[in-house]
């Protein structure tokens, strides 16, 4: 498949994902074909690492046996080729998600984009980036805002910023659902407020964050925002300039791209002037024995060579996705979600974790079976060759607001069935019997 | 039998629900105390385990924790197997599960030596489920370096 010149996903008119379209797409997944334990497959674990399509690592393939060469670099033939393919990634994925070109940075995964804002802020902070960088300098009396919602890659980096610079870090809360507490967002985030980092959607819950009260928020006290996008950008239509953020990180591996590939969204003004995370080769204009000067973003941010495979790759996918379209894979896994939800809340001895049926959210579905701990309930599902996650998930200040230590994770995505959920509840099911809990 | 019941044994699944030693225990007057906490960080698994000593001798294992129906067996299968026993005797036991947690499927288990530990045998084929069943082991191998510390 190859990139559309415009979002098929803006015609309202066309026909929802259904069962037999999904089916024909997992053939483009032959992973899917596999048999585990005697079972087939059936993938309910995407929120940790979606599936490939065969375009995309044939993409990096051809790029390897066709184009591989040193970017930005060398005037031969080969490295101008590359030089293209991997400038024309960038410029699908930015387009993907809203960006312009040179507000989309790489990183090796959203992890490596929440580190990178955090270390250049840090920077900032040790006077580093001369007067531009000084509006990111962060000190004693400073806040940083996060949620009691987030994966542990967008609070430990905040966690640290604050160790180095001596801002003081605040979240706020959820309640027992794992609903945001927004009624006390407006007290929480202040005046002092520097920045607020908060996820799009829930890696455990799935629910979908209200990115606009926040956003709104934060503007008035002039805070920055950073969303972790990381289970929203594979899921759902994401447009960084309709939400209104400064800063969004994504992973490639979550949204059919390969492995080792991510990017960092900021707004052009903020990511010019902040001073770099890794430096070396590819991100200077002059160096002498004494210092350099840096480029201007995104290559600022660029040290080193980089993943031009996987950014093809990346490109691939996001071609994929677009060719499908991002709202009928939103209304297909909010199909597919709900059913998990009201059939998991129907099983005796299963409760759903988060808020029930009625709020929306993407197809993530974490439970507790009464009496079974998630790791067994997780062994139980592989012996008939179901794939969840089992565990905190990163996210273990919210398991302990939810009262629990883990939780086992079913998530979708746009090539699992109606029969895949249907078979994760017919399993669930059979869980409390095997290991002998009553009823 | 299906490799999932090779793993979830009967006498594992016994021990998970009626646990042997759950509870920390206080020391009688004259013995030393070694505790150890130890996580499975992967799925959030913890124990912390007690023993008090009489010289060379386990009084009694006691321990309290969170885990999987494979974690709490094996800490209720060590209990028994450590409880008045000599401390070298045990250490022995122990060397003997490593040995056996390490033969992915191999070694079948000295139910001479294992006893109850014997039936963990099937898990050893399953490597994600190896920490869970030497959480226990590791915690009471730390306590007992710290009783005599």
């Amino acid at each position: 498949m190859t990139s559309s010149a415009t979002h098929p996903n803006h015609d309202d008119s066309i026909q929802p994902i259904n069962d037999i379209e999904a089916s024909r797409l997992r053939a483009d997944f032959p992973i899917l074909e596999r048999t585990i334990n005697g079972s087939a497959l059936i993938y309910l674990d995407s929120g940790a690492t979606s599936q490939k399509p065969t375009c995309v690592y044939e993409a990096e393939q051809q790029y390897y046996e066709t184009f591989n060469a040193a970017v930005h670099r060398g005037a031969h033939s080969l490295s101008v080729e590359a030089t293209d393919i991997f400038e024309q990634a960038r410029s699908t994925v930015a387009r993907f998600i809203g960006a312009k070109d040179n507000e989309l940075v790489w990183t090796s995964n959203a992890t490596e984009a929440l580190n990178l804002i955090t270390y250049s802020f840090a920077n900032a902070s040790a006077g580093l980036g001369g007067e531009a960088a000084r509006q990111f300098a962060l000190g004693p009396g400073d806040e940083i805002v996060v949620t009691e919602l987030e994966h542990h890659a967008n609070l430990i980096p905040w966690q640290e910023l604050a160790f180095r610079t001596g801002a003081t870090l605040k979240y706020i809360p959820v309640d027992e659902h794992g609903v945001l507490r927004m009624e006390l967002a407006g007290e929480i985030i202040t005046e002092r407020t520097r920045i607020l980092a908060f996820t799009h959607v829930s890696n455990v819950l799935g629910t979908i964050t209200e990115v606009p009260k926040l956003v709104a928020l934060a503007a008035t006290v002039g805070a920055l925002t950073v969303l972790d996008g990381c289970q929203s950008v594979p899921h759902l239509p994401v447009d960084v300039k309709a939400l209104g953020i400064d800063f969004m990180a994504f992973s490639g591996h979550k949204m059919l791209g390969p492995t080792g590939i991510g990017g960092l969204y900021g707004r052009a003004e903020l990511l010019d002037a902040m001073p770099p995370f890794l430096t070396g080769g590819s991100m200077i204009t002059s160096v002498t024995m004494e210092k350099a000067e840096y480029l201007p973003s995104p290559m600022r941010f660029e040290a080193g060579t980089q993943r031009i495979a996987q950014a093809h790759g990346l490109a691939t996918a996001v071609g994929y996705l677009d060719e499908v379209g991002m709202n009928r894979i939103e209304a297909w896994e909010e199909h597919l979600g709900q059913r998990m939800i009201s059939g998991l809340q129907s099983i005796d001895g299963v409760t759903l974790l988060g808020p029930g049926t009625g709020v929306t959210r993407i197809g993530t579905a974490p439970f507790a079976v009464q009496g079974v701990h998630p790791h067994d309930v997780g062994q139980f599902l592989d012996a008939r060759g179901i794939a969840v996650r089992v565990g905190h998930h990163c996210a273990q200040p919210l398991h302990r607001a939810l009262g629990v230590n883990s939780s086992t994770r079913a998530s979708t995505y746009l090539y699992n069935t109606t029969s895949d959920i249907d078979a994760l509840l017919n399993a669930v099911a059979d869980v409390r019997g095997y290991f002998g809990v009553s009823s | 039998m299906s490799e999932l019941d090779q793993l979830y044994q009967q006498i594992i699944l016994d021990h998970a629900k009626a646990r042997k030693g759950d509870g920390l225990l206080e020391g009688a007057p004259g013995t030393q105390t070694g505790e150890s906490m130890q996580h499975n960080p992967v799925c959030g698994d913890q124990i912390r385990l007690r023993v008090h000593m009489e010289g060379s001798i386990i009084k009694d294992v006691s321990w309290e924790g969170d885990g999987c129906s494979i974690s709490m067996a094996s800490a209720s299968v060590l209990t028994e197997l450590a409880s008045g026993h000599e401390r070298e005797e045990f250490l022995n036991v122990l060397g003997e599960f490593r040995e056996l947690m390490r033969s992915r499927g191999t070694m079948a288990g000295d139910e001479e030596i294992l006893e109850d530990a014997a039936a963990f045998a099937g898990v050893s084929k399953f490597p994600a489920r190896v920490k869970c069943a030497m959480l226990a082991w590791v915690a009471a191998e730390a306590a007992l370096l710290a009783a005599n510390s």
